[in-house]
Parts: C-alpha cells; sequence; structure tokens
C-alpha cells in the first residue's frame, strides 16, 4: 500500500463526504427546524441530475445547464411543499414516513415516464474534462478535485448564512424551540417554506454536481438518502456544522475502509480470508460508526441544543 | 336471434366430443415474459422486452400457428418478488411458456416453481452453471450460453495476446465470481487483484485509483447495467482508457452504450452475437428493431427474439399442442428455427452450442455506438458441463 494511494483514496473519500454533505445538510435543516421526516429528499437529488442532464442537453452547455436546474429544483421543492408536506408537519413521523414514501413511488415513477429507464448521461464540461498526474501514472481528474471546491464553497457559505446572518438566527431559533420562535412573531410557515426550497436546490445542486460522472436513473437517489440519515444521525440532527464533519467521517470511512479494511485483516488472517472478511466488513463499517456514535453521544456529535 | 344462438349450442354441444382437440387447439398459447423491468437494470429487461414483442410481431402475432398472449410482470430483480410473480403466472394465467430472466439470482429462485409446474423456461440470458451440469432439467432452455462462457472469451483472449498481469473487477454475489472463475479457467497469467465491489455500486473512483497504482496489462470488468455506464465513464476520465486495455462482459453494450458513449470506444467484449453479424435474418432484425425502437439492439433483444423463434417452432413441430410436455421438449430440443446468430442446436442440457467473439465498441453510419465483432475466438463451442447433464428425452 503505497502512500500515494491512501492519498489518493483520501481525497476519494473526501469528495463522497462533500456529496453527501450536500444532500444532508437540507435534510438536517428540514429534520431539526421542522421535525418532518423527508425521505422524499433523495428524490430532489435525483430530480437535480435529471434537470442537469436535460437542461444541459438543451442548452449544449453544462454550466448553463446547471445555471437553469438549481432555480428550477428550487420550485419544484417549493411547489412539493405547498402541495404536500406542509399538510403533514403536525401529524406523526410514521404519516411523514408513509406519505413520502408515496411522493418517492410518485416522482421515481414519474421520472421512468418523462426519460424512460436508460441511464441519461452528460459529459463533463470541457474545462474540467482532463485529469492531474499527482504521482507517476496516477492520474486524478480535474472535475473531482471541482466537486471538492463546491462543496467546500457551500459548506462556507452555509456556515455564514446560518451563524452571521439573521435569516441563520432564525433557522437556529427553530431548530431549538419553533413554537417560540412563532410566538415571538416570526412567520414560522414562511421560514419553514424557505428551508425546505431551500434544502431541495442543496440536494438537486448534489445531483447536479454528480450527474457528468454516475449515469443519471430514476433510482440513483435511494441509496445516497440512506447515507444521508446515517450522515445527519451521527452529526446531531438540526447542526450544519455536525453534518459537516459527519459527512466526511462517513466519506472517508466507506472509501477507506473498503481499501484498508483486506489490508489490515492480511496481518492477521491469511490473504483469501482476509479480501473475503475485508470485503463483508467494509459495507458495513459506517452503519458500525454509527452505532458507536449513537451509543457515547445518544443525541450525536453536534446536537442542536434544546 | 336466440332461436339461432340455441341452435348454435346445439351444434356446438353435439360435436364437441369430436372436436376436443381442435377446441383446445383454437385457444391462445400463453407466454409469461418475466424481466427486470424497473431500477438500474431496467434498460435491460426492456430490451429482452422489445425483442420478443419484436418477433412476435414479425411472426404475425401467433405461435405455431396458435394466437399467442403475452403476460409481462417485472421481477424487480428481487428473488422473493419474482418467486410470487411466477406463481400467479401458473396458477392464474396458465401459462405455457416463461421467458426470462435477465439475472441468474432471479433465475435460481424461479427455475424449481416453473418446472415442477411442467412450465417451460426459456431463459434470455441468465445461465447458471448450476443448471447446465448435474442440476439440467428437462424444462429449461436457454438461448443465450451457460454463463461461464462469455467470461472465457476475454480470459482465453487476454492469455493469447501475452497479457501478464491483469486486474479482475465484478460485483459482490454469484454471478461476479463465476465471471471471475470464468475468466481465469483459461488465463494463466498473474492476476494482482479480484476485486469484489458491493452490488450497485455507483462510484468507482477508489476502484480505479487502485487499478491505476498496480499498473496492470489489461482489466477485466463484469458490471452490467448502470454499473457499467459509471464505471467506463469514470474510467475514461481518470485517463486510464488509452493506458490500460478493458476487456469485459455485459458491461459495454447497446444498453449502456448510449449512455457511455464515446468514453466506451475500443473497449472490447465477449460475446456470442453482435448487431453487425453478417447473416440476412440479423439485418432485417437489427433494421426492424431500430425503425420500432429506435435503438440499436443488444444480446438481451437478440436472445429474446430467438426465444419466441423457438416457442414458434417446437409448437408448429406439435401442430400446435402444448399439453403434451414430452413431444414439446423433443421438438424444442431440435431447435428448427434459423436462429439470428445462423447454426444452432442445443447440447442435451438445453444450452446451445454456438461460435463465440470478441467485439469492440464502434460507431454505426448513424451516429449511434454499438459492439462489432472483432474476431471469432470458438468455434460451436458447447459448455463444459454438459457432459454431467443426465436429462433424458
Amino acid at each position: 500500500m503505497s502512500t500515494t494511494l491512501l492519498l489518493i483514496q483520501i481525497l476519494n473519500g473526501l469528495q463522497f463526504g462533500l456529496i453527501l454533505f450536500l444532500v444532508a445538510a437540507g435534510l438536517t435543516l428540514v429534520f431539526g427546524v421542522m421535525d418532518f421526516i423527508n425521505l422524499a429528499h433523495g428524490v430532489q437529488y435525483m430530480v437535480g441530475a435529471y434537470l442537469a442532464a436535460a437542461f444541459s442537453a438543451m442548452f449544449g452547455s453544462f454550466v448553463l445547464g446547471l445555471a437553469a436546474a438549481l432555480p428550477t429544483a428550487l420550485v419544484i421543492g417549493l411547489v412539493l411543499e405547498l402541495l404536500v408536506f406542509r399538510h403533514l408537519y403536525a401529524r406523526s413521523h410514521l404519516d411523514q414516513v408513509l406519505a413520502t414514501f408515496g411522493v418517492i413511488v410518485f416522482l421515481t415513477e414519474a421520472a421512468r415516464m418523462i426519460w424512460g429507464v436508460e441511464p441519461l448521461s452528460i459529459d463533463v464540461p470541457a474545462a474540467l474534462s482532463g485529469s492531474i498526474e499527482i504521482a507517476d501514472g496516477v492520474l486524478y481528474p480535474v472535475y473531482r478535485v471541482a466537486i471538492i471546491a463546491a462543496g467546500l464553497g457551500v459548506g462556507l457559505l452555509l456556515y455564514v448564512v446560518v451563524n452571521h446572518t439573521r435569516l441563520g438566527m432564525l433557522i437556529r431559533a427553530g431548530a431549538s424551540n419553533a413554537p417560540m420562535v412563532s410566538a415571538l412573531g416570526v412567520d414560522i410557515r414562511l421560514l419553514f417554506t424557505f428551508v425546505f426550497g431551500f434544502g431541495a436546490m442543496l440536494a438537486g445542486f448534489a445531483g447536479a454536481m454528480v450527474a457528468p460522472i454516475l449515469s443519471v436513473e430514476p433510482s440513483m437517489g435511494d441509496t445516497v438518502v440512506i447515507l444521508a440519515f446515517v450522515v445527519i444521525v451521527i452529526g446531531g440532527i438540526g447542526s450544519i456544522r455536525g453534518t459537516f464533519l459527519a459527512a466526511l467521517l462517513v466519506g472517508l470511512v466507506d472509501t477507506l475502509g473498503r481499501f484498508v479494511a483486506p489490508a489490515l485483516l492480511k496481518l492477521v488472517l491469511d490473504p483469501a480470508a482476509a479480501s473475503q472478511t475485508g470485503r463483508a466488513i467494509a459495507p458495513m463499517l459506517v452503519y458500525i460508526l454509527m452505532a458507536a456514535t449513537l451509543f457515547v453521544r445518544p443525541a450525536g456529535l453536534f446536537p442542536a441544543r434544546r | 336471434m336466440k332461436q339461432m344462438s340455441t341452435m348454435r349450442f346445439g351444434l356446438a354441444a353435439a360435436v364437441s366430443l369430436a372436436v376436443a382437440c381442435a377446441a383446445e387447439a383454437q385457444e391462445k398459447v400463453k407466454v409469461g415474459l418475466v424481466l427486470s423491468l424497473s431500477g438500474p437494470p431496467a434498460a435491460l429487461g426492456v430490451q429482452a422486452k422489445n425483442g420478443f414483442e419484436l418477433a412476435l410481431k414479425d411472426l404475425g402475432g401467433k405461435l405455431g400457428g396458435r394466437e399467442a398472449e403475452v403476460f409481462v410482470v417485472d421481477d424487480e430483480l428481487k428473488p422473493d418478488v419474482a418467486v410470487t410473480k411466477v406463481k400467479a403466472l401458473i396458477d392464474r394465467d396458465k401459462v405455457d411458456f416463461i421467458v426470462g430472466p435477465i439475472f441468474s439470482n432471479v433465475l435460481g429462485a424461479i427455475v424449481k416453481p416453473v418446472t415442477d409446474s411442467k412450465v417451460f423456461l426459456v431463459s434470455p440470458n441468465a445461465g447458471s452453471s448450476t443448471l447446465a451440469g448435474r442440476g439440467c432439467n428437462p424444462f429449461y432452455f436457454s438461448t443465450s450460453y451457460q454463463n461461464d462462457q462469455v467470461h472465457q472469451v476475454s480470459g482465453h483472449v487476454a492469455q493469447a495476446r501475452g497479457y501478464k498481469k491483469t486486474y479482475l473487477v465484478a460485483p459482490n454475489y454469484q454471478a461476479g465470481k463465476d465471471a471471475i472463475s470464468g475468466f481465469k479457467r483459461d488465463y494463466k497469467g498473474e492476476v494482482v487483484e479480484e476485486s469484489y465491489v458491493p452490488l450497485n455500486t455507483l462510484d468507482f473512483q477508489s476502484e480505479i485509483s487502485k487499478i491505476a497504482s498496480m499498473k496492470p496489462d489489461a482489466i477485466y470488468a463484469f458490471l452490467p447495467g448502470g454499473m457499467g455506464v459509471n464505471f467506463i465513464k469514470q474510467y475514461k476520465q481518470a485517463g486510464l482508457a488509452d493506458r490500460i486495455p478493458v476487456l469485459s462482459a455485459f458491461t459495454v453494450d447497446e444498453s449502456t452504450l448510449p449512455a457511455q458513449g464515446e468514453a466506451a470506444l475500443g473497449m472490447f467484449s465477449g460475446s456470442n452475437w453482435a448487431p453487425d453479424l453478417d447473416t440476412a435474418q440479423n439485418k432485417r432484425f437489427v433494421a426492424g428493431y431500430l425503425a420500432a425502437y429506435n435503438a440499436v439492439p443488444a444480446s438481451y433483444a437478440f436472445h429474446a427474439y430467438d426465444a419466441a423463434l423457438l416457442i414458434d417452432s417446437a409448437v408448429k413441430a406439435t401442430k400446435g399442442d402444448v399439453a403434451d410436455k414430452q413431444a414439446l421438449r423433443t421438438a424444442m430440443l431440435k431447435a428448427d428455427f434459423t436462429s439470428l446468430r445462423g447454426d444452432f442446436k442445443f447440447s442435451q442440457n438445453g444450452f446451445p452450442i454456438q461460435d463465440f467473439y470478441l467485439t469492440k465498441v464502434g460507431k454505426r453510419p448513424d451516429g449511434k455506438f454499438e459492439t462489432q465483432i472483432s474476431e471469432k475466438v470458438f468455434s460451436n463451442y458447447a459448455d463444459p458441463y454438459a457432459k454431467d447433464c443426465a436429462a433424458t428425452n
């Protein structure tokens, strides 16, 4: 195991973690501020990817496609909030899970009807399509570096908005005690709608960013949303800072686990058994991490103060 | 009016005994299609469904001279779901044939319920080794191949080209393990890594980094459906496509090429067919498929098309009688039809004896992508398990 390879795998882990962060950030705000479980968050990631693919094909440019996809994802998020989710805030978590699951089925099927079952694909923008030679013969795609930069940029932006603006103050207050914020004369419903639309747009942004590297297909959001829930549980529900760190942690553990676990096991087991066991253990590591975190800190790493 | 229907009824009753067989012959031949039609592998199932429906259209909506009725169900790539739906096809819809599935794990689950009910199962893709040898089944036929064979093609080519070090990647499930053992059957060089990724992995970046650092002479990939789309695109983006050649199976084919596009150009696959295979019937099939679905057919469509021809030929041979299972099996085993691939016959185990090719991804004059035959690797190749099969006529 060379140092270069380890370094590259760390980069891969960071990049995966930052995509998870973009998805989980919206989820944690919605869950934390509104106490609303939105399983359909992963579908908004899928919708973002499809919008980016469709608009890119229409304008012939990924950048324009992305620019058009973001406001559209925002609008779709707002429409869903107005039509469906708004009526569920007062209901029990089980009702919310059921209804948002229905939204998943509906939107997945809609995507299948509009764009077909075959995966769509868009090209990486020409300016970012090269790769950097990190070490002899080891290349790293520029586009992945761009994803890392975009993820860090959004993280910084969220940090500034949440911690240093009046809006952010209201969001934090809402996460701590929503009825009190409402009693103080803030239009909490408007705040909810805003937070929801913004969260949907972030998930859409994540989907749009991965569209050039992953295939765009109706069920692409399903696995991501599960990991996003793991991230917000580890990070502490409602906390952007916790989500950011947890997302990076999950990304790194997942990527490095697949790579380090078999290597470490080889020290104690014979190679065949080590690679077999390593393969079995690697996908579990993220969940083991979650269980361990919950054991030590039941409210997550950085819970929003209540 | 009433009088007339009474008269008709009387007439019918009078001759009912005499024409019992004929009455049955007027009933439709029922075929159930069990395919993966949702989720990431949906494109594969849709290809097979289109292929079968195209064949039926070309046969004038009839199988063996009798009207055909087709029931399409989605197995969701879940073995338990598939079993429930297959039982409904058999018990409620009373199908005579089932064509499917795409995936080996589904095949493993449905083969017993189907064949125990004496319904013929014709596989348009999956061909597990367990069904080819001692576990072969008189009610099971395949118009595709025994799984190992396609993988063996790449291993054979890797050996012939003198690749000293190869890196193998496949999903962590039974067919993935079969793929890697199939590749290694003829390949005697060093395998630097047998990498098993979780089924439905989407991001292969860490895998690709490992490949780049190990610098093998070639890689072998078995990553069907959406996995192949992602892997190939990311492989190209990482700049490896021009450095390390790719041998594969089910990773670059006409179901994934629309999404892979330029990234897959020049990559190799093992196959028993390609859209450019030079037979008159194949040319007609490819043109017909393009016209009907505006897409290039993949092997799934081709196998399903042949499955319809096979059923048609068998029902024709028994003069429309699907009740005599023994006669039907004998007729199926004869494979008395013109396969799109040309020469075609069955081994005793119901798997084809056929040629295998190495194919290469190329661009068609119309701008679409397809696999094109690069060289013939095996001629009239029967699978190695067939000799263990004791199925009798």
